[in-house]
């Protein structure tokens, strides 16, 4: 290499500041840390936690063997579970199109009042977790599997319309002209133009929510929207722990089920 | 008959798409739209059928003026505007008939077309149209599983299906390779002969438009700056539309195309051979 060149051989990926503020941040998290330990043991009762292996064996011990004779007594609230999950789905879906249609900046009839006002309603259900959702309708229509249903279709209506939306929104717009160029209607643009771009999607999400929806309605019964969560609650109740653990396994199996039903539905549509 | 008068299109952002464009296209004629990369030519094809709305001017197409109508209006006359796009534009997740038979839907009510009963008449013509552009034997595939060549005739006989009066042709062999650009070309160059159908064809392979085109229209900036037949079309007009470039090594350069492809054919012939 006797060629003499006037082009630097000095390249760095950050400038001498970015440098510095990278450093900066790092030091800045690791005081963090500190400060949270800090608090965090501050209230800590140290006698408990060294007490905790002992414990969690004391209640493992209760726990098994289960109580598999119990079983029987679960496939009614399971039932129920599974049928909250499923109704609560098809009504959150329902719910949640036409706010996906109006909030999809390419669909929206009016993006001044309704675009808003369908950001609001995806907002709003999806702010609010389904358990609290259920605890409101228990007061509000009893308890019971309807409060269910109802609290996991409001739920959904956020998940399913913000996803469906952004389907919506990333349609091909080449497909939608050439549709209209034909002269169809707004409603034949949306049913040729519109409706096979997202049919994919649309249902890879609704397969998505219902497995999500049948982990979430096993908990509801706690807060007295039936299923098996209020089996769960008063075996807890009555320290009946090898009940529990029968509980916690079937809940285990037909949460690994849903989830493989959707995974093959979601692999076969798309 | 199509006469474009005065049409201008100046965008929101300020950019004057077309400048005061008048064009009279005769029944039968086909005419290609040549110029750079951001000359309107799109833009004049869009406002044709109003997918953009002009800022000025008329459209007539027989004797309604397109720019003047309401939706209601403008979607019974856009029936007789077919177009055919660049990137085929057809429903990818649509069947072949499917694509086909949603030319018809202007003409359809909505629930016809949404559980896809469609009159008899309509669904003999598209069988017919499928059988015109060689597609018959893949009525039922899904258009993504076609090739580009397919999906473009699937275009072209979505279009027809519209029993149109005018053809708007949006750069139709821009995703093709040579040999099936020239195919599609002449596809649609008979078709509008067989049926005395005038059409307006974006174009930016010059060499193409020249072999198949009977008037040539250069639009630069968004001004008509040139307006002949190809053969009119010399170095001269195309430093006109494009700006200076050497034209004949360009020429040359199809033409050594022509000769490969030309070539390879001749071997792959002998290979089967």
């Amino acid at each position: 290499m006797t060629e003499i060149s006037h082009y630097s051989q000095v390249w760095s990926y950050r400038t001498p500041r970015g440098r510095l503020a990278l450093w900066g941040a790092w030091l800045a998290l690791v005081a963090l840390f500190v400060f949270c330990w800090q608090v965090m043991t501050k209230d800590t009762i140290w006698f408990f936690v060294t007490d905790a292996p002992r414990q969690a064996a004391d209640i493992g011990n209760r726990m098994m063997p289960p109580r598999w004779s119990y079983l029987p007594e679960l496939w009614a609230p399971l039932w129920d579970t599974i049928n909250i999950a499923t109704l609560g789905t098809i009504g959150g879906v329902i719910m949640a199109v036409p706010v996906a249609f109006m909030a999809a900046r390419n669909t929206t009839p009016s993006a001044r009042i309704l675009r808003p006002l369908a950001l609001f309603i995806i907002v709003a259900s999806r702010s609010i977790n389904s358990l609290i959702w259920a605890l409101l309708l228990v007061a509000i229509i009893g308890p019971g599997l309807l409060a269910g249903i109802v609290a996991i279709a409001l739920r959904s209506i956020g998940f399913v319309g913000k996803l469906l939306y952004e389907a919506i929104e990333e349609t091909d717009a080449n497909q939608i002209e050439a549709i209209t160029a034909t002269g169809a209607s707004g409603a034949q643009v949306l049913s040729y133009g519109i409706v096979p771009q997202i049919m994919p999607a649309f249902w890879g999400i609704t397969v998505f929510r219902w497995d999500i929806n049948i982990r979430e309605s096993t908990i509801l019964g706690l807060v007295g929207a039936g299923g098996i969560g209020l089996k769960l609650q008063a075996s807890l109740n009555t320290l009946a722990w090898s009940q529990v653990t029968v509980i916690l396994l079937l809940i285990l199996a037909t949460v690994v089920l849903s989830e493989w039903v959707s995974a093959r539905v979601r692999h076969a549509i798309i | 008959m199509l006469i474009l008068d005065g049409l201008s299109k100046t965008y929101k952002t300020g950019d004057a798409a077309l400048a005061d464009v008048s064009l009279t296209v005769p029944k039968g004629q086909i005419l290609g739209l040549i110029g750079p990369s951001g000359a309107g030519k799109s833009t004049l094809i869009r406002c044709i059928n109003r997918l953009v709305q002009p800022t000025s001017g008329k459209v007539l197409l027989g004797d309604v003026d397109l720019v003047r109508l309401g939706k209601a209006d403008l979607r019974r006359q856009r029936r007789r505007i077919g177009m055919i796009f660049q990137e085929y534009a057809l429903v990818e997740r649509l069947t072949v008939m499917e694509n086909v038979l949603s030319g018809r839907l202007g003409y359809v009510p909505f629930w016809r077309s949404f559980l896809r009963k469609y009159p008899p008449a309509d669904i003999q013509r598209a069988y017919q149209l499928l059988d015109r552009v060689g597609l018959m034997a893949h009525a039922d595939k899904r258009a993504d599983a076609l090739s580009g060549g397919q999906r473009q005739r699937v275009g072209i006989a979505r279009a027809l299906a519209q029993d149109p009066e005018l053809l708007l042709v949006d750069e139709p062999t821009a995703s093709l390779d040579p040999k099936t650009s020239r195919q599609i070309m002449r596809l649609l160059t008979e078709i509008c002969s067989e049926r005395g159908l005038p059409a307006i064809v974006n174009i930016h392979d010059v060499p193409l438009a020249q072999q198949f085109m009977q008037r040539i229209v250069g639009l630069r900036a968004g001004r008509v700056v040139f307006d002949g037949t190809p053969e009119q079309l010399t170095h001269e007009a195309l430093t006109t539309i494009y700006g200076a470039e050497d034209w004949n090594e360009m020429r040359r350069g199809d033409q050594e195309q022509t000769n490969a492809e030309e070539d390879a054919r001749n071997r792959m012939a002998a290979l089967v051979q």
